[in-house]
């Protein structure tokens, strides 16, 4: 026991009705190391660091902080033992400055008035101290996306944190943001900050940490280094069984034009023009991937194409015949099957059961309603028959949507585009912050659309998804489709490049 | 894989039928118990005896047929303006303009009721409530119709569309349809023909059945038809209820028509069962007590009419209590305002009575975002 702990938790259990959480979870963290927390979603990662930053207080078990125990009953506790947390969804105010956010419930006052001098001050020497370039002048809503997440590193380290929780931090960054995030996290262990890394992306673990814990169904599997391992070990551990992370397809047999976008332009809500004079087609049996950072234009294009956006301009043709704007009905009827971006606004109405929201789209009609009147038998034999086909785990269709996890909720999504005829499939992030299985039965499922004959858009911001599904990719940057190419004719560093357009010299890679 | 496998995030909750039942009712209950007891300690600290108090409130309301009688009288009404809240509730429309469109319905079906003569009752009543629900459907839908197209908040536009209904039916019965008989310097209509009167039959309102009836109906159409399925989507996540290809605007709009009907109903009923004219002092309040009502109702077009008759029940003791135990009538409208008040900040309640807290679909939103559609 020559090494010392930054943090140890041993035996953490916590139960939530129904669900045992975090069952005798035992985690060391070393001084100066990037620790990753890899596991499947509801493995336990989220229960067991809010845990550790005392926002659930768990029915059992000890907390080592700095090998001395600790008692971490509240937030307040855990930033007072040096811990930070980088939450997945920034917590921000878009319109303060960057200082002014960083102060936020620790303000530096004189008398009663805010001292901001001093406040950015402090905040100027510490980003140089860890090498985390910021501007504490600048309005957070102005930053790109990856400076936003430094100032909330900054915030953390400016609470005093030796202890860095970074809560999937990689999903919405560029490749080239990715690798900055790294160098910063790197940079900071040097430091003597020790991180704790929650991912589900199996390269970046390997990428960048020292030893990588692995939990499954709220037990720690086991403890490793990327030395002892690889991708498939560790998806193996994460879901307790070999899992194909490639998917097999053969050769793509494009067909026919289905859909035919012309110069189409969309506003969003604040009458920018974030889709301009865009054009493509797909065909029959093909997939078209849209790559492109999130904010690009990509979820207004998949609104206006499946009718939850006015179109501007341009024209939308399905199968050679113009398509009625701004009517989704109409559109699912023409064979349209959209798997939208954000399944719990859009995809699902959570206090609905399973039954009710496998027949989201078509509950108006036969067998489902006759008159204006509900046919309840037809809608339960049919979810029957979707649970058990698409594999939704649940113990009945009645279950409302919200009680099931995120696989399990996109899997009823899924089960419900894919079992009407479908022409064309527009499947906008289908497999975000999925666990690998359900991403492995999604994929599969998107394939057999393509190899029956529909034709598919599909838009990610996971280059890896793209790379492996499209049969050609269409790169988006500021609105516009700035490249079409086969899929076997690109590198990912390439697309890389493309998706972050002209913007890479704006953010200057000052970190160092 | 195994297929029999169970997702670990679904809590098993097999929930029986009573179990259902008391997670409906068991919030509203301990809101009313709370209230009773604070009331009582209002009642002590002002020297009065609480106890005989509360005895001589049901008395009144429950103590005879005449009682009871008074009682379904006060909570018909009720019954409407519940439901007009409740339903609009369901498609995530808080309608505070019960109110306005009871007054618009009293009005018009006095109108009616007075100004034809010479119909059958088999006509002359009908007629006249659907006058009502008509003219409160219109004043109803001004407010659907300013959230759709402007993206007005249907809580400030139905409270200013509040005062104004107050204000033109006073001008109405204060002006134009003046009862202009001798003798009558009251602000109110002349009193309707009896053909638009309706009756009770032993001591039970005929109103009263029609609300039960109403209830029934709108709760079929919430939970049986594809409309009452529209209805509730877009309330629960209008995002998904437009993907699902529902229209959304038209969804809104019908809702606050059908909300308003209910309420203009509700005054045309009291204006035809009980009042027997349009006065406008006699409406003030019903709306308002909708809102508590549906409240106390879970927002369930089957609760408001045990919770409008609780409300009724205490409108029709109050006389009583006053009579035997001295205590003055207003008693009543603050242990219904404390009431509303646990019912709303249920987290207090939860506290009190360690309740946990409900499913989604159970919970009650009371405001959203301004300017949200």
């Amino acid at each position: 026991m020559s090494e010392t702990l930054a943090l140890e938790v041993r035996n953490i259990t916590k139960r939530f009705p129904g669900v045992l959480a975090n069952d005798r979870v035992n985690f060391a963290l070393k001084k100066g190391e990037i620790h990753a927390l890899l596991g499947e979603n509801g493995a336990g990662k989220s229960t067991l660091m809010n845990v550790i930053y005392g926002l659930y207080s768990p029915d059992e078990g000890e907390f080592f902080v700095d090998g001395q125990p600790a008692e971490i009953h509240n937030p307040h506790d855990a930033i007072s033992a040096g811990i930070g947390m980088v939450h997945q969804h920034f917590m921000l105010v878009p319109v303060f400055s960057v200082a002014e956010n960083i102060i936020l419930g620790s303000e530096v006052t004189r008398a009663t008035k805010l001292d901001l001098r001093t406040a950015r001050r402090e905040i100027r020497e510490l980003s140089q101290q860890y090498g985390l370039d910021v501007d504490p002048r600048a309005i957070v809503e102005e930053l790109p996306v990856g400076i936003q997440q430094r100032v909330e590193i900054v915030k953390a380290l400016y609470r005093k944190a030796k202890i860095l929780v970074l809560d999937e931090p990689t999903a919405v960054l560029t490749p080239q943001e990715v690798e900055g995030l790294f160098r910063v996290m790197r940079q900071l262990t040097e430091r003597g900050v020790s991180i704790i890394f929650i991912t589900h992306k199996l390269k970046e673990v390997l990428a960048v940490s020292d030893s990588i814990t692995v939990m499954r169904r709220g037990q720690v599997v086991g403890t490793t280094t990327p030395a002892e391992t690889d991708e498939n070990g560790l998806a193996e551990m994460m879901v307790g069984r070999e899992v194909l992370l490639e998917v097999e397809k053969g050769p793509a047999q494009p067909k026919e034009i289905v859909l035919e976008v012309k110069d189409l332009s969309v506003y969003d809500e604040r009458q920018v023009e974030v889709v301009r004079q865009v054009s493509f087609d797909v065909r029959a049996g093909e997939i078209l991937g849209i790559a492109g950072v999130q904010g690009n234009g990509q979820t207004e294009l998949a609104e206006a194409l499946t009718g939850l956006r006015a179109v501007l301009s341009g024209t939308i043709h399905l199968n050679g015949v113009v398509v009625p704007f701004e009517n989704p009905r109409a559109l699912t009827e023409a064979g349209v099957s959209h798997i939208p971006e954000d399944r719990q606004k859009h995809g699902l109405v959570l206090p609905y059961s399973i039954a009710d929201n496998l027949v989201l789209s078509s509950y108006y009609k036969k067998p489902y309603a006759q008159n204006g009147r509900r046919n309840f038998q037809a809608v339960l034999g049919n979810s029957v028959e979707l649970v058990e086909q698409f594999d939704v785990r649940t113990p009945g269709p009645q279950v409302p949507a919200g009680n099931l996890s995120g696989g399990n909720q996109q899997k009823v999504i899924v089960a419900r585009e894919l079992s009407r005829p479908v022409k064309l499939l527009i499947a906008n992030q289908p497999t975000r912050g999925l666990d690998v299985g359900s991403i492995e039965y999604i994929h599969k499922q998107i394939i057999k659309e393509r190899d029956a004959g529909a034709a598919v858009l599909l838009i990610s911001a996971e280059l890896d998804e793209i790379k492996s599904l499209a049969d050609r990719i269409a790169v988006m940057f500021h609105g516009e489709i700035v490249a079409v190419v086969p899929v076997d004719a690109v590198s990912k560093s390439d697309l890389g490049l493309l998706m972050a357009g002209s913007e890479l010299k704006k953010e200057p890679e000052s970190v160092g | 894989m195994s297929t029999g496998s169970v997702d670990p995030a679904v809590s098993k909750r097999s929930k029986g039928f009573l179990i259902k039942i008391w997670h409906a009712i068991n919030i509203p209950l301990a809101a009313v118990v709370l209230a009773l007891l604070i009331g009582a300690i209002i009642l002590l600290v002002s020297g009065a005896n609480p106890i005989q108090a509360y005895v001589a409130l049901f008395r009144g309301a429950f103590g005879s047929m005449t009682a009871l009688g008074r009682t379904l009288e006060k909570a018909t009404p009720l019954v409407f303006s519940g439901l007009a809240v409740a339903f609009a509730f369901k498609a995530g429309l808080f309608n505070i303009g019960a109110q306005g469109q009871l007054l618009f319905g009293a009005m018009i079906a006095a109108a009616i009721g007075f100004g034809i003569d010479g119909l059958p009752s088999i006509i002359h009543v009908p007629l006249a409530l659907l006058g009502g629900a008509l003219a409160g459907a219109l004043y109803g839908a001004i407010p659907g119709a300013l959230k759709v197209y402007t993206g007005a908040h249907e809580v400030i536009t139905t409270i200013m569309l509040n005062y104004i209904a107050i204000n033109i039916t006073d001008y109405l019965a204060s002006g134009p349809l003046k009862d202009t008989s001798s003798g009558n310097v009251l602000a109110r209509t002349p009193e309707i023909m009896a053909s638009a009167k309706i009756p009770s039959i032993a001591n039970i309102p005929l109103g009263f059945v029609l609300a039960i009836l109403m209830s029934i109906l709108i709760w079929w159409i919430l939970s049986r038809t594809t409309l009452g399925f529209d209805i509730r989507t877009v309330g629960l996540n209008p995002n998904a209820a437009r993907y699902a290809g529902i229209k959304v605007a038209f969804t809104i709009i019908l809702t606050m028509v059908l909300s308003g009907a209910l309420a203009g109903m509700g005054g045309a009923v009291e204006t035809q069962g009980v009042v027997g004219r349009f006065q406008p002092g006699f409406n003030i309040g019903l709306g308002f007590d909708g809102i508590t009502i549906a409240l106390l109702g879970k927002t369930s077009p089957l609760g408001v009419i045990p919770a409008a008759i609780l409300i009724g029940a205490m409108k029709a003791g109050a006389s009583q209590m006053q009579f035997d135990a001295g205590v003055a009538k207003e008693i009543v409208d603050v242990i219904q305002a404390l009431m509303l008040f646990f019912v709303a900040a249920d987290v207090i309640v939860r506290k009190v009575f360690r309740i946990r807290a409900a499913g989604e679909e159970e919970k009650i939103t009371l405001s959203t975002g301004w300017g949200q559609q």
